[in-house]
């Protein structure tokens, strides 16, 4: 392992919580609703952060917590039955029903789970309810799609036919890539969890070998490995470098040479790091900061340094799970100070005093910044754009290239703001 | 519990989020876990701020509920008081905190610092964001002015003249997220000054403790906003006796009004009476020929109560307009909003859903919606113009230009706004009423998407005879080639119309001697 610096910090944080992860969620799974029981604030926090108002009926809602909702619990249960009913009643497509926990239903401790097993009961071969908490006093951002998924694995059957599983949501075209590149190394049976219908789950068991496309999956990793499933240890396939190590380690589990592997995906990396340099020219030397929130960062800063040269000032996580995150830590640099948690008016102060070139960020400070003069990168794109594999390794750069271009191209530092 | 796949309003949380932003020298302490930061981006990416707002969150976590909240509560509010350094701190919850009961606010005076602190309790699960906006600069109001206040000042509006100075007044309710509020406060100062008359402070966009101490210098307080201010210009005249108007001056008849009221409440004489109605192109605008098609359009109408009653009325008065439906999501205007539809003869729609407000608007079949940014897409799937009049903010209502809705300027603006899309309405119709020239090129895109007309469908199918609806009517080829001729703003009513006739008059068949009839009827 590289010698790496690692720090915890505790504080006041500006992350999104684990509900965020629905707006991607749902879009993958068209045939799920996704059903916060919360307040308010959870409708409002999803809504912000989605831009809801381009759909005429999302496929998420809230069931929003009233005061005589919290005056008796069995009031609460059996009105949220009653919002189920009218919910289902309007929308007979509706395959799997996910109850999302909030901190609110978590801290009056609302019993998702038995609520679920009910429904399931009554609505047995029309509708699947599935709970799981994205509450902010549990979960940072993207760790949301890990309890959904989690939530899923008992419902998923069990067979011990060999299969390459790639577990976290991908965009649909980056996953129909992934397949082809798969299939043409020679593996055909792949799936991927989730899928794109809530109702087809793959099933697993012993021989699934799970190769992780997203680095914050924890739980659903620990289950998966209950259920006898061989988890293969890998870098995340974003940047070149990261995702020939990810095809690497599948074909290694699956006792394909490493010279097919080259021979497939050489092409491939050839014509991606003709697309990297353009990139590479801007940030080149540019120094980084990577503000916690999606747990993707250790990843993006190992892209950003070994592929297009930045200098890593800090790199923020939310979590760590340095097992998961093993891979990825041994091909950063020497003395990268990795921080856990957040303060964030102390790491704020951090970044003014080192004078970034770059900052990844949550929206609430990306303008605060640049009216300080910083270029910012915000960090929700990572999870709405297609980044993964060696095709979108130019793609993944120009998320960040291209704030630093505008910068060039409009040259003040400082503008006046409003 | 409530279903909700939307919602017109935040908490109210969010509410004293906007006064403490529109601020200065003031720090919010929000007992909240994480991922209630999300309320910093409207901020700054819908206002484009370039600070962050003023709140520091606690963010407690499930692991600390079992151990000390209360010494999170204590630890946060140290280190803002010591980095922020405010003048005033305002300290609160939000939904979840509210559920663990930490009296934070309490905590927070028991912590001896000489500041003055507000303690804000907003109930989450029965109030949303203006009330807790209203509330906030309540409290605070009531906070910083409460040693005047037991002091029995009283203030005359009339005091200006013993003072021998021009009058002075205050403008109160204009807010970050409120919408146009930046402009609409250009504009009304700007006509008080014309008038000679002074702002004291504008408050609570721009305003700092100190200025909210001296509103009592002011003669009257100008409420610009009542879901925002109305509670404390109620106070204020309570305990120092100042008097607040209640015109708000959007349209040209309200803000003549509104200077009317300024005037006659400082006993001051007003000397410019006929000028006033020159301000503004509005009236001219309105009145010119080419603005006769403006007649009787049917205009649908939801947003803030604010927002709402004044477009109605100057969509009835000032552009000669029908309005079709009023509605507000302001359950705390519902009763001035219902009080206006009732003078409209139509009647209100008070609902925070929107998928309600978009069955009304199919249902009033309107040639124009003003409404907010949910109604815009909910107009556009309906293939109606559309002008926003109202929050939800979205970045698209803070527009770089000066843009206000108040005043002579805000007339102008209101003009532009809600005519434009008209005229494109007109131009579709020109559009549609040309496509078979062959200078169309096949596929002629229409600004309002392809959704535009719903009754295309229906014109399209090739049977010549097709039963449309459930009693049977049939459409003949004449009825339906007739019907391909009326614009397509109003070709669904028609259809409805000519069927609903057709039926009561036991026609079974449709054609364009039928259409005719039928408009006869219903005219």
């Amino acid at each position: 392992m590289s010698k790496v610096e690692f720090d915890k910090e505790t504080g006041p944080r500006e992350v999104f919580c684990g509900l965020t992860s629905i707006v991607w969620l749902h879009r993958r799974m068209p045939d799920a609703f996704f059903l916060v029981v919360g307040s308010r604030t959870c409708a409002h926090l999803i809504q912000s952060a989605a831009g809801v108002m381009i759909f005429a009926e999302p496929r998420f809602g809230t069931a929003i917590l009233e005061e005589k909702d919290l005056a008796g619990l069995a009031d609460a249960h059996e009105e949220l039955d009653r919002v189920v009913n009218d919910l289902i009643a309007r929308r007979p497509e509706i395959k799997t029903l996910f109850l999302v926990g909030s901190c609110p239903s978590e801290v009056i401790k609302l019993d998702l789970a038995t609520v679920a097993e009910k429904l399931n009961k009554r609505f047995l071969g029309q509708v699947r309810f599935v709970n799981y908490s994205g509450s902010g006093i549990e979960t940072t951002f993207t760790q949301g799609e890990d309890g959904a998924l989690k939530a899923l694995i008992p419902l998923m059957e069990s067979s011990n036919e060999e299969k390459l599983l790639l577990v976290g949501t991908l965009a649909n075209n980056v996953e129909d890539r992934f397949k082809k590149i798969f299939r043409n190394l020679g593996i055909s049976n792949i799936e991927s969890f989730p899928p794109r219908q809530s109702t087809a789950l793959p099933k697993i068991g012993k021989n699934t070998k799970v190769l992780l496309t997203q680095p914050y999956l924890s739980d659903t990793v620990r289950d998966l490995k209950h259920r006898g499933c061989e988890i293969i240890s890998a870098p995340f396939p974003l940047g070149i470098e990261g995702s020939t190590k990810w095809f690497l380690a599948a074909a290694k589990a699956f006792k394909i040479s490493e010279l097919k592997v080259h021979e497939i995906i050489s092409p491939l990396i050839n014509r991606a790091k003709l697309a990297l340099e353009s990139h590479k020219e801007i940030l080149k030397g540019k120094r980084l900061f990577l503000l916690p929130e999606s747990q993707l960062e250790i990843s993006l800063a190992r892209f950003l340094h070994n592929e297009c040269e930045m200098d890593l000032i800090e790199v923020g996580t939310p979590y760590l799970n340095k097992d998961l995150m093993k891979e990825e830590v041994n091909l950063l640099p020497d003395n990268t100070k990795i921080v856990e948690g957040q303060h964030v008016e102390k790491q704020l102060d951090r970044v003014r005093e080192s004078n970034p070139d770059l900052v990844v960020c949550g929206m609430g400070l990306a303008n605060p910044l640049e009216a300080e003069g910083i270029s910012t990168k915000w960090s929700i794109e990572m999870v709405f754009s297609p980044i993964h594999g060696i095709d979108q390794a130019a793609d993944l750069a120009g998320l960040f290239s291209k704030p630093l271009r505008r910068n060039q191209i409009l040259t003040t530092k400082t503008l006046v703001t409003h | 519990m409530e279903l909700t796949l939307w919602t017109y309003e935040g908490p109210p949380h969010v509410g004293a989020m906007r006064i403490a932003s529109s601020m200065k020298d003031i720090h919010y302490v929000l007992h909240a876990p994480q991922g209630d930061t999300y309320a910093d981006l409207l901020f700054t990416m819908i206002e484009r701020r370039g600070q962050r707002p003023p709140v520091t969150y606690t963010t407690f976590q499930a692991r600390d509920l079992g151990g000390d909240t209360a010494e999170l509560v204590k630890k946060n509010i140290k280190e803002a008081v010591e980095r922020f350094k405010p003048k005033t701190l305002l300290v609160g919850e939000s939904c979840t905190a509210e559920l663990i009961q930490d009296q934070p606010g309490a905590l927070a005076k028991g912590m001896g610092f000489d500041m003055p602190i507000v303690n804000l309790e907003l109930p989450a699960y029965s109030k949303k964001e203006n009330w807790g906006a209203s509330e906030t600069f309540y409290q605070l109001l009531r906070t910083l002015l409460k040693d005047k206040a037991s002091s029995s000042i009283k203030i005359s509006p009339l005091r200006w003249k013993e003072l021998g100075r021009r009058p002075k007044v205050n403008i109160l309710g204009p807010s970050l997220l409120g919408f146009r509020c930046r402009d609409d406060v250009i504009e009304i100062q700007r006509i008080l000054s014309e008038q000679g008359i002074d702002t004291n402070v504008v408050a609570p966009l721009g305003a700092s403790p100190d200025d909210i101490e001296r509103l009592i210098d002011a003669e009257i307080n100008i409420c610009l906003y009542q879901e925002i201010a109305e509670t404390s210009c109620e106070w204020l005249k309570r305990n120092f006796g100042m008097e607040y108007t209640n015109t708000i001056p959007i349209g040209i008849k309200n803000t003549i009004k509104f200077v009317n009221e300024v005037h006659k409440k400082l006993d001051l004489p007003l000397t410019n009476k006929k000028e006033l109605e020159n301000k503004s192109k509005l009236p001219w605008y309105s009145k010119s020929v080419d603005s006769n098609y403006l007649t009787g359009k049917r205009v649908f109408i939801f947003g803030d109560g604010t927002h709402a009653i004044a477009a109605a009325k100057i969509a009835k008065e000032e552009l000669g307009f029908e309005v079709v439906g009023l509605g507000t999501y302001s359950r705390e205007m519902a009763r001035q909003v219902r009080a206006t539809a009732k003078e409209l003869n139509v009647e209100a729609l008070i609902t925070n859903n929107y998928l309600e407000v978009e069955v009304a608007m199919k249902k009033a079949s309107p040639e124009l919606v003003l409404g907010t940014q949910m109604e815009r897409h909910s107009a556009k799937r309906l293939g109606i113009p559309c002008s926003v009049i109202s929050t939800p903010m979205h970045v698209q209502d803070v527009p770089a230009r000066y843009s206000p809705q108040m005043g002579w300027e805000g007339a102008n603006v209101i003009f532009d706004d809600w005519v434009h899309p008209l005229m494109m309405g007109l131009e579709e119709h020109l559009i549609d009423m040309f496509k078979h020239d062959f200078e169309f090129v096949d596929g002629h895109q229409s600004h309002l998407g392809h959704t535009a007309t719903n009754t295309e469908d229906f014109l399209k199918t090739d049977e010549k005879k097709e039963k449309n609806n459930k009693e049977g009517i049939i459409w003949t080829e004449s009825g339906r080639a007739e019907l391909t001729k009326v614009p397509f703003f109003v070709r669904g009513k028609v259809k409805t119309n000519t069927e609903k006739y057709a039926i009561s008059k036991g026609i079974p068949e449709i054609s364009d001697e039928t259409l005719y009839d039928a408009k006869a009827y219903f005219s």
